[in-house]
Parts: C-alpha cells; structure tokens; sequence
C-alpha cells in the first residue's frame, strides 16, 4: 500500500511527466488499453481544476457521448479533442507508428490487433503524445516494418495534428515537427543518457546537458493516490491495485 | 407487420455462405455469441466479416476469434481484433500467420464513414488523414482525391460499406420488434447500413418502447430489423449491463492456444449443447 509519503512508483512518474505534456488543454481523449495516459490526464485534469474536459474509452464516469463510437472522431475532425494517447508495436525515429505487424505484410511474422483510429487522429488531434513502456531496440527502430500512421506529412496535406512527445520507462522524447526528430527532453531518475542511447534503435538530437525527469511533488502524489486512484479503479482496477494499492483503489 | 420472431437456427440460416457482415465492438451487449455458436454449427463458411470498428474488448473479440477459427471466415476488415486487457485472439493471430485469413486493414473512423455513407445511400464518403500510411497503401478501394471546392486539398474517399448481413445482440426487443440499444449508436448505424438485419434479444416485453419518449430515444424501429430469435443470455459471457465474464474469456483463450484444445472447446461449448437438446 502506498502512503502519501511513499516515494513514487514508477507509474506515477510517467502519470506526472504526462500531466505536464496536458497543461493548457480543453479536451483530452484516452483510448484503448491506457492506463497510464488515463491516469496522467486524471491529474491533469484535476491540477487544472475544473477547466479540462477528460474522456476515456470504456470509463462509465468519463463516457459523455450520445452519437456512438463515430463521435469522439467527428469531434476530433472539428477540432474538438486537444490531445490523444498513441502507442505502437514499433515506433521508429521519424514518429511513425506500427500497430499491425513486423516483417513483410501482408505475411506478417508477428501480428498485432490493428491500426485502431491512429491513422485518423495523428493527422487531426493536436497533441499527440506516444508512449511506449518498453523501451529498446525491438520497440523504438530506425524505421518501421508497417505504417499504421506517419509521424509527419508533406506540405499541403491537411495536419493540424501530430506527434508532441514520446514518454517510455527510461525517458521523455520531444518531437520536432519540421523536421521529423525525436529530441531528449530529460532521463528518467535512475537512468543514464548512455543507457537512452544504448536501448534506442533510431537517431535523436541532444541539446546540451540532458535535465532528470522531474519526480512528482507531494501534491501530485496527492492527487494520484487520492481523487485519480479512485477513479482510474473504475475503469482499470487491476492496474489500479498494483500501482496505488488495493485499499486505496478500492476506497472510493 | 411485426417482425417475424424465429428460432435461432432459422436466424442463422439466414446469413449465406459468403456473406459479407456487420459485427459490432462489444463495449455494450451486443455481441451475438449464441448466434456465432449456430453459424459454427451449421458450417457456413467464407464470410466477410467487417467489425465495427473493431472487435477488440473481450466478448467481441472472442466471438470473430471463435468464427475465424472455425473455418466461417474467409476475410475480416477490421481496425483491431484481440481480447483487451487479456492479450492477443489467438485464432485470429494463428490465422493469419498460416496465411489462412485475408485481413483488410482499416482504420476506425474509415469504417464508421463507410459505413455512415452506406447508411444514406451515397457511394462514398470523405475522410481526413490516412495520407502517408501504408494502410492507405494497401487499400486499392480507398482513393485520394482532390478537395472540389479547394482544389489542391488532396483528401481520402471511402467507399460506402452496405454488409449483405449486420449481426448483433440486444437486450429487448418489443411487440412491435422494435430493438432497444440506448445510447448506443453503433448498432443504430449497422441497421440503417446493413441490407438484412438479424437481431437476437433476452426477452420481449409488451407494448411499444415508442410510448415511453425515454425508451424511444435508444430505439431501432422495427422496420429496420428484419427478423429476431429469443435466446436469453444469447450474448454469454456479456451481460446484459454490459459486464463480461472474463473468467470465460481467459478459459476460451487458453483452449484456442492450440488446434488440439480448440477443437476440444468447440465440440463442448458448441456442438455438445445442440447433441444435448436433440437427445
């Protein structure tokens, strides 16, 4: 059980990291199968105190649709969802994501689930933020084997939206839009810039000294343990017990 | 004319070898699993099944996985097949892998435009994003076109989806056949889509939900739904709330790991039940 004096759980750093990506936003989406980023915009909403709007897929609290699951992408084409959460199987150096398989497809060697509505909401949803909880050279290549949604686009093509950073377990990534780059924002406590670099298959910039990741501060962890525990149980409560203890997720 | 209201095997006979069909996401009670079950039984064989958009939380998944792996499927459009938070459908992946399933890849709002166009009768709608993908790609169907009233704006066309069936579960339908599904959408939009709509419900209640202006805001009317079975529990192991029994998904997950142990969960939870009710 984590006692708000408990030093953070690693979960809670990238909740945080998250939180910090979300500043400023209206309207923030989570979709399929991410806790964290559920967790991280839960904060954020709760520092914003009452002016962000959070949506979570499979969430009854956090649910307010009426138009079915088509809405949440029409909103997102009118501009209405500020940020999204975006994985992949592969993401490589450019920020494009694979969420479908590795070797040649259509005969791919290992098949994931699919594209979901990545190759949609990259284009029209602001703030993308990818993350990526294993970090090495099997998840983060040089290039990927499928593009399930391109990091970046020509000129002309119609992308308000795309790729603001990638948080992973060693790092935070920014990414530079013009030029298609991952940028190292800072290292995790605990982690090395040569332990980055040792587990990333693709090139990134380093500008100067690389800053540590900011742990969470004793309101943050608050704040997790507290009002976003509670409500991140309801939507994933094994996740919930394993990271902020089984009495507190269970409390509210 | 109220909708006929058949067994379920006369349900299923109704969706053809080949067919092309709607299944839904299974985010609420709407996975037909009894009715998959009586499709596996009767052996129809080279479906078209087009999930939308996905069938990728457990019920849902399971139920494609448990097509798939009975031989029903010939190809599956899709923007994600897998059981959620219990990991990859293991039919569906071993499918692929043998080079036994075409996948057509899609993306999410991809298949809800098709299928929005389907809905109004027009042949396709636009859609942003997709250029640059390899989905896009591989799609010879989707198409970029230039924008008519911008030219120079290249943007993605999507053909309109009309399945030859749309399949789901509900949980009532009324004396009218009128199907209640809430605020449910999704399945709102494969009736209006779909050229023959099979329907299967818990139960039927008296009256019309159109009495009720609360009820009647979540309604598909009946002349929509061409025909219903009454199978209580016909969505198992999705509730009627929409709760799943995962305890039931990971045991079918466990069996479909192998050919030996699926063969062994289909002659137990598929055929045994019909050898059981004929003896």
């Amino acid at each position: 059980m984590n006692g708000s004096a408990a030093p953070p759980r690693p979960e809670e750093l990238y909740a945080s990291v998250i939180a910090g990506l979300l500043a400023g936003v209206r309207h923030v989406a989570v979709g399929m199968l991410s806790p964290v980023p559920g967790a991280g915009a839960l904060l954020a909403a709760e520092l914003a105190g009452g002016t962000m709007r959070v949506s979570i897929l499979g969430s009854h609290e956090h649910n307010r649709w009426t138009n079915g699951g088509a809405e949440l992408f029409d909103l997102a084409g009118r501009g209405g969802v500020d940020a999204f959460f975006l994985s992949g199987g592969q993401i490589d150096g450019h920020g494009n994501i694979n969420l479908v398989g590795t070797g040649a497809y259509p005969a791919t060697e290992v098949r994931w689930s699919g594209s979901f509505g990545s190759a949609y909401l990259y284009f029209v949803v602001p703030r993308v933020i990818l993350f990526r909880w294993e970090h090495s050279r099997r998840t983060l290549v040089e290039q990927v084997d499928f593009v399930s949604a391109p990091g970046r686009s020509e000129p002309g093509i119609f992308r308000p939206g795309g790729p603001i950073a990638l948080v992973t377990n060693l790092c935070l990534f920014g990414y530079d839009k013009a030029r298609g780059r991952f940028q190292l924002r800072s290292v995790h406590p605990g982690h090395t810039v040569e332990e980055v670099r040792d587990q990333t298959g693709f090139d990134f910039d380093v500008d100067g000294e690389v800053p540590t990741t900011p742990a969470p501060d004793a309101e943050r962890l608050a704040l997790l343990r507290g009002p976003v525990a509670r409500q991140i149980a309801g939507i994933y409560p094994a996740f919930a017990g394993k990271v902020f203890g089984p009495l507190r997720a269970a409390a509210g | 004319m109220p909708t006929p209201v058949l067994p379920l095997d006369a349900l299923a006979a109704q969706v053809r070898d080949g067919a092309s069909v709607t299944v839904q996401k299974g985010d609420e009670a709407d996975v037909p699993m009894a009715l998959a079950k009586a499709l596996v039984r009767r052996g129809v064989r080279g479906l078209h099944v087009i999930t939308l958009p996905t069938a990728a939380y457990p019920a849902s998944g399971m139920m494609v996985d448990l097509l798939i792996g009975a031989g029903c499927v010939e190809s599956v459009e899709t923007s994600g097949i897998s059981l959620h938070e219990l990991g990859a459908a293991p039919r569906f992946t071993q499918a692929v892998k043998a080079g036994r399933l075409k996948v057509v890849d899609a993306t999410c709002p991809a298949v809800y435009a098709g299928l929005q166009a389907g809905a109004k009768g027009q042949p396709f709608a636009p859609l942003r994003g997709l250029i640059g993908s390899d989905l896009l790609r591989h799609r010879s169907d989707y198409r970029v076109i230039d924008n008519p009233y911008t030219p120079g704006d290249r943007i993605v066309v999507v053909p309109a989806i009309n399945a030859d069936v749309a399949i789901f579960h509900a949980t009532r339908a009324d004396a009218e056949g009128n199907v209640w599904v809430g605020r449910d959408r999704d399945r709102l939009l494969a009736a209006h889509a779909a050229n023959t709509v099979l329907v299967t419900v818990d139960r039927v209640v008296p009256g019309s939900f159109f009495d009720d202006p609360v009820l009647g805001a979540g309604v598909i009317p009946a002349p929509y739904v061409d025909a219903i079975a009454i199978v209580p529990g016909g969505g198992v192991p999705l509730a009627a709330d929409g709760g799943v029994d995962l305890a039931e998904v990971r045991r079918y997950q466990r069996s479909a790991a192998s050919d030996e142990g699926f063969a062994a969960w289909l002659r137990d939870e598929v055929f045994a039940p019909e050898t059981a009710l004929t003896a």
